[in-house]
Parts: C-alpha cells; sequence; structure tokens
C-alpha cells in the first residue's frame, strides 16, 4: 500500500465512523474542535485503525498527542513504516 | 395534586412503525406474530414471535447516537420524539429541571453477549469499542434520551419485569400530580431476539400453535396455550393540564389515577387479589367507581394460569359491573417490558379514532372468565374511561386509569 493509499483508507475509514464529508477532511483539521470528536470516540478511533491496519496504537505515548488529522496521518505512516509495509 | 394530560404518543410496535399504521392494525384486528425456523433448529419449544417490519432510524438518528443504543432504545428514541413532535411542544421547553424521562426495561441481552463476543474475537477490552458498556445497561433508554433530548430533570429506568412499562407511566403521572415536575416522556421498551428468551422458553410458558401463528397467542380463550413473546418500545408525553392547556396544547386525554400493589406469594403465578388491589387503589385516586370504567386494556397474555388468575381480579374488582374488555396482545404477542406502557398508547388510539380493539383469536370463553364482557370484534365506539391492567413476575401489578374526551364521564 502507498503512503496515499494509506491516508486515503484513514480518511475513508473515519468518515464512515463518524459520519464525517470528504470537505471536513483536511489536514489542518483538529479532531475536538473542529470535527467534534470527543473521548467515546477517540476508543472508537483506535478499534477502527486497528482493525483496518492492523497496527498497535492504544499503548503507543505517540497516539495520545495527536490533535489533528494531519498529525495522524503521520503516525500512522510512521506505524506502518516501523512495521516495514 | 395536579391534573396530568397525556399531549403526546410514539410506538413502534409489530403492528406498524407510526401511529396511523398502529392504529389501522388494532382497529381491524390484525396480527404482528409469525414463526421464525431459527427458533426451532436452535431447541426452542416454540418458534412464535413479535416481529417489527420496516424500522429505519437513520433519519432520525445520527451514527454516533445509534452507536450506544441497542435496536429496542433507537426504537424508543423514535417512538419519544414522535410523542414529542405531537405535544407542540418546542424541543427547547425541555432544557430545564421540571422536563424529565422515565422508561420501564428489564433487560439488554443481546448487548451484553456482543461484548462479550467481542472480547474473544479481538483478545482485548480496548477493541470492545465505546458503546457496549451503555448498550448493555438496563437504563440506556433514559440516558441516551436524556442525551439526545436534553432533559435536566429525572432520567431513570424502572425495572419490574412485565409492569415495568405500567409503572413507569405510573411514577411519571405521580411526580408530575405532585408538582414534582412538568413533563415527562415515559414508557417502555423491549428487545426483540431469541438470545433474550431462550430461558423463558425453557419454562414451557410460550404458545406452540405454530402452524397458525396469527391465531397463536388467545387471551382469555379456553384453548389458549401461552403467550407469544414480543417487543418494540411506546413512548407518551405527559404535561401537567394547566400547563398544556395554558400552551393550548391538543389534550389527548389524562392519566386520572395510578394504583400498584404486589402479590407477595409466587414468583411466577399471579395472585388472585393483587390486580384488584392496585386497581382499587387506581380508581380511588381517579375518584371514579368501578361502574364509570367502560373499556378494561386486560394485561391478558394467554397463559392459562395468568388469564384465569386476571379473570378472577377483573371480577373481583368490578363485582357486577361488566365493562368491555380485551388484550392489545392477542394482536402483539406479549411485549413485556413495554406492555403496561403500550397499553396507554393503544387505548389513547383507540379514542382518538374512535373504536375499542377486539380481542381477537376469541373463539370459545375460557369456563373461568365466564360472565366477563370480552369483546371478539371492534367495538365502533371509542373507552370514555379506561383500566389498564399489568402485572410482572414476582406478583408486581400496575393499574392506570385514563380518561378521554369524547367519553361518556
Amino acid at each position: 500500500m502507498t503512503d496515499v493509499e494509506i491516508l486515503e483508507l484513514t480518511n475513508k475509514v473515519l468518515a464512515e465512523e463518524f459520519e464525517l464529508s470528504p470537505n471536513q477532511m483536511k489536514p489542518e483539521a483538529s479532531f475536538r474542535e473542529d470535527l467534534e470528536l470527543d473521548s467515546l470516540d477517540a476508543v472508537d478511533m483506535v478499534v477502527v485503525l486497528e482493525q483496518t491496519f492492523k497496527i498497535k496504537i492504544k499503548k503507543d505515548e505517540a497516539f495520545k498527542s495527536i490533535r489533528t488529522l494531519g498529525d495522524l496521518h503521520a503516525f500512522i505512516l510512521a506505524k506502518k513504516e516501523e512495521m516495514g509495509d | 395534586m395536579h391534573e396530568v394530560a397525556i399531549v403526546g404518543i410514539g410506538i413502534v410496535s409489530v403492528l406498524g412503525t407510526d401511529l396511523e399504521t398502529v392504529a389501522g392494525g388494532l382497529y381491524r384486528g390484525a396480527s404482528g406474530i409469525v414463526a421464525d425456523e431459527e427458533r426451532v433448529a436452535l431447541g426452542f419449544e416454540s418458534p412464535l414471535t413479535g416481529v417489527i417490519n420496516g424500522f429505519d432510524p437513520t433519519g432520525r438518528l445520527s451514527r454516533k447516537q445509534r452507536k450506544t443504543m441497542p435496536d429496542y432504545c433507537m426504537q424508543a428514541a423514535v417512538a419519544a420524539l414522535d410523542a414529542l413532535e405531537m405535544s407542540g411542544l418546542e424541543p427547547d421547553a425541555l432544557h430545564n429541571d421540571e422536563s424529565g424521562l422515565i422508561f420501564g426495561c428489564d433487560s439488554s441481552c443481546i448487548a451484553a453477549l456482543e461484548q462479550v463476543e467481542l472480547l474473544h474475537e479481538r483478545g482485548e477490552t480496548a477493541l470492545i469499542g465505546s458503546g457496549a458498556v451503555f448498550k448493555s445497561m438496563t437504563s440506556n433508554i433514559t440516558m441516551n434520551l436524556n442525551t439526545l433530548l436534553g432533559t435536566m430533570g429525572a432520567a431513570w429506568s424502572l425495572s419490574s419485569a412485565c409492569s415495568s412499562g405500567g409503572h413507569a407511566v405510573g411514577q411519571a403521572f405521580t411526580l408530575i400530580a405532585t408538582g414534582q415536575q412538568e413533563r415527562i416522556i415515559c414508557g417502555g421498551a423491549q428487545e426483540i431476539n431469541w438470545q433474550s428468551m431462550c430461558g423463558f422458553d425453557g419454562l414451557g410458558a410460550f404458545s406452540k400453535q405454530a402452524r397458525s401463528p396469527q391465531k397463536a397467542c388467545r387471551p382469555f380463550d379456553a384453548n389458549r396455550d401461552g403467550l407469544v413473546p414480543s417487543g418494540g418500545a411506546a413512548a407518551i408525553m405527559l404535561e401537567r393540564l394547566d400547563l398544556a392547556e395554558a400552551r393550548g396544547a391538543n389534550i389527548l386525554g389524562t392519566v386520572a389515577g395510578y394504583g400498584f400493589s404486589s402479590d407477595g406469594e409466587h414468583l411466577s403465578v399471579p395472585s388472585r387479589d393483587g390486580i384488584a388491589r392496585a386497581g382499587t387503589k387506581a380508581l380511588k385516586q381517579a375518584e371514579l367507581r368501578p361502574a364509570d370504567i367502560d373499556y378494561v386494556c386486560a394485561h391478558a397474555t394467554a397463559t392459562p394460569a395468568g388469564d384465569m388468575a386476571e379473570a378472577a381480579n377483573i371480577k373481583a374488582l368490578f363485582q357486577d359491573c361488566a365493562p368491555m374488555i380485551s388484550s392489545t396482545k392477542s394482536m402483539t404477542g406479549h411485549e413485556l417490558w413495554m406492555s403496561g406502557a403500550s397499553q396507554v398508547v393503544y387505548s389513547t388510539l383507540m379514542a382518538q379514532k374512535g373504536f375499542i380493539a377486539p380481542n381477537i383469536n376469541l373463539e370459545k370463553l375460557d369456563p373461568a372468565a365466564q360472565g366477563l364482557n370480552v369483546v371478539s370484534e371492534t367495538v365502533e365506539q371509542g373507552p370514555g374511561t379506561v383500566l389498564c391492567n399489568s402485572a410482572g413476575f414476582g406478583g408486581t401489578n400496575s393499574c392506570l386509569v385514563l380518561r378521554f374526551q369524547h367519553g361518556r364521564l
């Protein structure tokens, strides 16, 4: 999977899980303020990302500092690279 | 004491998912019962169940809202939204301490099972997802509706087996009558799935007349052989009468009295005087005599022992009076936690549309019910005063007296 495909898939599964529209999916979009996701949504974000990409993120300290969609993109790409995908 | 008005109703039932369809089904004597062959394969004694067709909550509830709701909670939410809309109250009118929610619910079986299955499948609690904990609580209806509607007063659920819905309406009535709340959306809901019913099926309490599902549920009939499990959700918007009148609301009727009792006897066999004692209290509070009641919306589930006990209770309460009696469960099956509340919705629909629904499948009145005026055909006149009976395991009984504008009183 290319980096572009990974980012597209990330946006797709998040849009589906949280009923977000494509024009909301900007890298600078803040999960809390712009996308209005709360702490319960964060639980489901972990589930959907772990299930989609077969990665472990729940206990990753870097995941806790994610604030924007762009932060998440960078985190997922780094995780996939770390796993040698 | 304040008078309490019914200003809105909503229902998702095996007879339909909107009020007009449900009213039509009640009038025609329709049945919402089917045979579910999966239950036979699983080892059930009875394949019979109520079934809800065509319910789609996606236009009314967002994915995030649905995530913490089991199916019956979504049905309760849609019923509550319908009741609120009918009341003519703006959603903002609920955002205060005087507006509340009370629903009857006594299980959330599927949700509890699903979280266990997800844990086994995914190997970590963190992968169960955020919705499971809320969905698996029996208070999930009121916790979700409280968030959905922004009510700031009472917000709790009540569990008393098959009288849960009746007591929920009764308690909501009481809180408004005593001035502790101004308006409450109350009701009851019941999940329909084999998982929640397998233990009950094992008691042999369900009808086995599987060849003719629509004829299987036969309250008060000499050949009845058990109840048919069913479900859905019913909601009633109650409001202090003076406040409803002051805002020019359409008053559908009033809840005039609520009586409760418990048997203090057997876990599953109802007593011969429990419902009668609750009914006496409800009539006293409504300042009515037994002769003033013209329709009894019976609890009658079609179990041999239960109907016989209710017949004895009705005779004890009404003596030589002969109110018309029918059990809507003959059409819907037993809606369990929902039933005490759905009886209020069904009775209100009958009053609105000007008829009394028949007790279908009554071919030969049980000798124990001889002398009771059980109506087997639709009556072309609406009820003016109604007594709704409901009773649950453990011997807990609820009786509600309803009054309607176009009645004879």
